[in-house]
């Protein structure tokens, strides 16, 4: 365990010179006593200001005639250990106090936050000075100080912690099985606590470092004739522009200290925190990144939208996540086409490959094409798939609280999708469009609801406004992603029809993603059932919902409360999706299905039939031929 | 709106009122009597005890607070002996040039700071990222008063670009380009660890906001991406980066004691540490609570601040 966690940090190279450094200099300190060096203290007027390797100084003398490696040495050695000591002070009492008021709570909570509130209330330079002024100068009163400034922080990041675990389960289980709250703290609390005393504290001990020097700076800490590195600094600065040196060489020393410190602490905290580890926090580009090997196949130039062929997948570890395997359809004006299939098939990322929102990193686009109008999208310069964006394609996203921006009006929201591609309009134009807009997703009061923030609406109106923004400009396609799976049935009737009803009278072209096919049965053209990425089955809605041929749509039938067949109760699909990271070579529902034999599992299934009905199942193909 | 404003300033009201007790107390606490430091080795007995009745020092600890509080809000913060002249006439003469220095380097800090957290969030380990991310690293290591100092040594002895030291030249000058001349370099050494702390948030707070739902949405609308970062992205950071730039304040405002007296700015800071060193408490005591009482104050702004910019606060 320790040893992989050394590990992890030390894989960050920078953390690993961090720990080099801080190794060379607390070597250097342990050794000192057996270096023969002169006695730091021992005053020469004649060695005045002497300058490095001169008269048999290392790195001169100072203003005393003192030597300045031997002084280095010894203050470097006291830096440390009064850093070290008043961090661990503060770790001890801080934690303490966060441990107990998370675990008791109530009135000791309350007491001991509102000291450490009104603590935290003065920036805490300020603080350190207050309590110096009240203990006096000195290295000891310095420490104290530091530590105590700084135990504010442990205590609220440890009161956090423990406050979560305290309320888990298995605590308030223990308690009801009598153990005693000593037992629990000792052996459930304080064990888990660990990882974020050692981030609080690898954030903290370099300040602590730097303001235990900065006092012994200002003359409030060592006090002469023992000196740590701040008050050789502070001592160096009456001589600073005659004799730099005596300043300049402990100022580097405690920048080297606080940098490997801060090195070494950032590499600390990468590997306790998941949060920060690397893939989570990466930065996603504008448009997901397209790699296809060899030229692409020119594209289909009879329908509005052609996808061919199209893979995405997503480069996290060492096998890639497939999460869109070789996916073809086409859409024409007025069409609606259903993709459906569990969550995790791959149909939110299909519908997000279109114009290149997946995000990426990790997402690459292996293969495929995606012609709009006859132009293949992945082949045009970013700055077409971008204008071709909210003008001709359009997405509804599922859940409009996360998907609308929770800190602009619904107002500026509609403007802005608008004036992005039209800047001529004026403030006026826009304001009658939006509200037009919203009338036409049958808003009842629309001044009012544009000077909303989507926070204070309903998630049927949310939705409505999703709607309201994809129409914005008119565009031939819309990609709604689960518009209405956060609904209520009733709003989710609503949703629908006004959905129905653009691209009948509009002759917008709906690529309609669900997981529900009772839903999609609803308004629909065509179906395309999707599973592990792959599209398994395409055909007109009734012949799919009617005369299902793939054993996995009859089993998503079968599931699916009011249309499953024979109108029993809804029946789950047993087993789950294979990995993505690790398909089988064969069907990928072979591990599900009932009818599954060897053949099956033997080599690829191909998608088979006629432009009417494709079926990817080795058992409809001998079948049907 | 106006109701949460009366709220969040009646919140800070026993905050503030935590800063005075503690200051007095921990300030009372001292060992010693303040009437034989201020009478010096010459102190007879009988004189101790006339003073310490005459400061009033002879009275139980509580009465001592509420007369010591009652004289603070008539704006009366005692008496220096060090200085002989009142605490408040002092500090108010003096807190200018603080809040000049402070103000400008919270600027810096805040401006420059977010500024490239943005630039390395939206560049994440490109070329400007990581040379962003070193000086950052850099920034936050170098102890201020040593980077004071070394700015002394180059900017000022080496290239004579700018003095040395002070606030205004002694002959002539006075005026704003003046002061802008000397201010220039201590605010820059004030600012460059709270500009690193800064731009460190504001990358991590820009890489998350980058990668929520929102932002998705404003691409799939095709706005620019330029707009896209600043309009949508920064606007939604820069609310969980307030908070820090609230702290900054505070380190820049208490920081500013080491920059002082490097540069010899005659501000608070050079005030407080003479005052420690001469142990003349009430006008550590002044000063230590009228810099608390400015940062309480600031954080009340950041907080009104957060709530105009995010409208899910204040219900
Ligand atoms: S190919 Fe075999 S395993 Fe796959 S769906 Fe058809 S019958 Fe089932």
């Amino acid at each position: 365990m320790m040893v992989r966690f050394a590990k992890r940090i030390l894989r960050n190279r920078l953390a690993g010179f961090g720990a080099g450094l801080l190794l060379m200099v607390t070597g250097l300190c342990l050794v000192t006593p057996f270096l023969g060096l002169p006695d730091p203290n021992v005053i020469s007027t004649a060695d005045r200001f002497s300058l490095p390797f001169e008269d048999g100084f290392v790195l001169g003398a100072d203003h005393l005639g003192r030597d300045i490696l031997s002084r280095l040495l010894w203050g470097t050695r006291l830096s440390l250990a009064v850093g070290l000591t008043a961090a661990l002070i503060a770790a001890l009492i801080g934690s303490l106090i966060g441990i107990l008021a998370g675990f008791f709570g109530g009135k000791l909570d309350d007491l001991l936050m509102r000291s450490v509130d009104v603590l935290m209330a003065f920036p805490y330079i300020l603080l350190a000075l207050a309590i110096v002024a009240v203990l006096g100068p000195g290295l000891m009163n310095a420490l104290i100080a530091v530590a105590i400034v700084n135990i504010p922080f442990f205590a609220r990041n440890v009161r956090g912690v423990t406050l979560v675990i305290a309320r888990s389960d298995y605590i308030a289980a223990a308690r009801l099985s009598g153990r005693g709250s000593i037992s629990l703290l000792l052996f459930e609390v304080v064990p888990n606590l660990w990882s974020v005393i050692i981030v609080a504290f690898s954030t903290t001990v370099g300040w602590m470092i730097l303001e235990t020097a900065g006092l012994s700076f200002l003359g409030l800490g060592s006090q002469p004739p023992q000196s740590d590195l701040g008050s050789m600094l502070g001592e160096g600065r009456a001589a600073l522009i005659t004799n730099p040196h005596t300043s300049v060489i402990p100022g580097l020393m405690i920048f080297v200290i606080v940098m490997g410190i801060n090195l070494l602490g950032d590499g600390v905290r990468d590997a306790l925190d998941p949060r920060l580890a690397k893939g989570t926090l990466q930065r996603s580009s504008p448009v997901t990144q397209v790699l296809r090997t060899g030229q692409p196949a020119p594209v289909d130039t009879q329908s509005t939208l052609d996808v061919a062929g199209l893979s995405t997948e997503f480069r996290v570890d060492k096998n890639p996540l497939r999460a869109v395997r070789d996916v073809s359809f086409s859409l024409n004006g007025g069409e609606c086409l259903a993709i459906v299939g569990e969550s995790g098939s791959g149909k939110s990322v299909t519908a997000l490959s279109i114009t290149g929102l997946v995000a990426s990193p990790p997402a690459v686009i292996t293969s495929g094409t995606v012609g709009f109008r006859g132009r293949d999208l992945f082949s045009e310069p970013f700055d077409v798939l971008r204008d071709l964006r909210g003008r001709r394609i359009a997405y509804i996203f599922q859940d409009p609280l996360s998907t609308l921006h929770p800190l602009l009006t619904v107002g500026a929201q509609l403007a802005e999708a608008m004036v992005t591609h039209d800047p001529r309009l004026t403030k006026p134009v826009l304001r009658r469009r939006a509200i037009s807009l919203l009338e036409d997703v049958r808003i009842a009061n629309p001044e009012h609801i544009m000077m909303s923030y989507p926070h204070a609406l309903s998630g049927g109106m949310r939705q409505r406004i999703g709607i309201a923004m994809a129409l914005a400009n008119d565009p031939d396609i819309i990609i709604a992603d689960e518009p209405t799976t956060a609904l209520d049935v009733t709003v989710q009737a609503q949703v629908l029809r006004i959905l129905d009803d653009l691209r009948r009278q509009k002759g917008v072209g709906l690529i309609f993603i669900s997981h529900d096919l009772n839903v999609v049965s609803q308004i629909s053209d065509r179906i395309a059932v999707m599973y592990a990425g792959q599209i398994v089955e395409c055909g007109p809605s009734r012949d799919v919902l009617e005369q299902p041929a793939h054993p996995y749509t009859r089993a998503l039938l079968a599931s699916s409360p009011q249309i499953g067949a024979g109108g029993g109760l809804p029946k789950p699909i047993d087993g789950g999706l294979p990995r993505p990271d690790d398909l089988p070579a064969g069907c990928a529902f072979a591990a599900r299905c009932e009818m599954a034999t060897d053949i099956c599992s033997a080599s690829a299934v191909e998608l088979r039939g006629s432009a009417s009905r494709e079926v990817r199942c080795v058992k409809w193909e001998a079948a049907n031929g | 709106m106006g109701r949460y404003i009366l709220f969040r300033a009646a919140a800070s009201v026993p905050v503030l009122i935590g800063i005075t007790i503690i200051v007095f107390v921990i300030l009372s606490l001292i060992p010693g009597d303040p009437a034989t430091a201020i009478l010096g080795s010459y102190a007879t007995p009988e004189n101790v005890a006339r003073l310490n009745a005459q400061l009033g020092l002879d009275r139980p600890l509580v009465q001592r607070y509420f007369i010591w509080l009652g004289n603070l809000l008539q704006g009366d913060l005692g008496r220096s002996f060090s200085l002989n002249r009142p605490v408040i006439d002092e500090i108010l003469e003096r807190f200018n040039a603080t809040l000049i220095l402070s103000g400008l380097a919270f600027v810096m800090c805040s401006v420059l700071g977010i500024l490239a957290g943005v630039i390395s969030a939206t560049r994440q380990y490109g070329l400007a990222d990581k040379l962003i991310t070193f000086s950052v690293l850099v920034g936050i290591s170098v102890p201020s008063f040593f980077l004071g100092m070394m700015m002394i040594l180059y900017f000022a002895v080496n290239l004579r670009w700018v003095p040395a030291s002070g606030m205004y030249a002694l002959y002539g000058g006075g005026d704003l380009p003046d002061l802008l001349h000397h201010l220039v370099m201590p605010a820059t050494a004030l600012a460059v660890v709270a500009t690193g702390v800064v731009a460190r948030m504001s990358r991590s707070a820009m890489l998350e906001v980058l990668r929520l739902d929102f932002i998705r949405t404003a691409r799939a609308k095709g706005v620019r991406e330029r707009r896209v970062i600043t309009r949508h992205a920064l606007r939604y950071a820069i609310v969980s980066i307030l908070p820090v730039l609230g702290l900054q304040a505070g380190f820049v405002l208490s920081g500013a004691v080491y920059i002082e007296i490097v540069f010899q700015w005659p501000g608070i800071g050079r005030m407080l540490v003479d005052a420690i060193l001469t142990r003349d408490i009430m006008l550590v005591q002044g000063g230590v609570l009228f810099v608390a009482a400015c940062y309480v104050l600031f954080n009340i702004i950041v907080d009104l601040a957060q709530l105009w910019l995010d409208p899910r606060l204040g219900r």
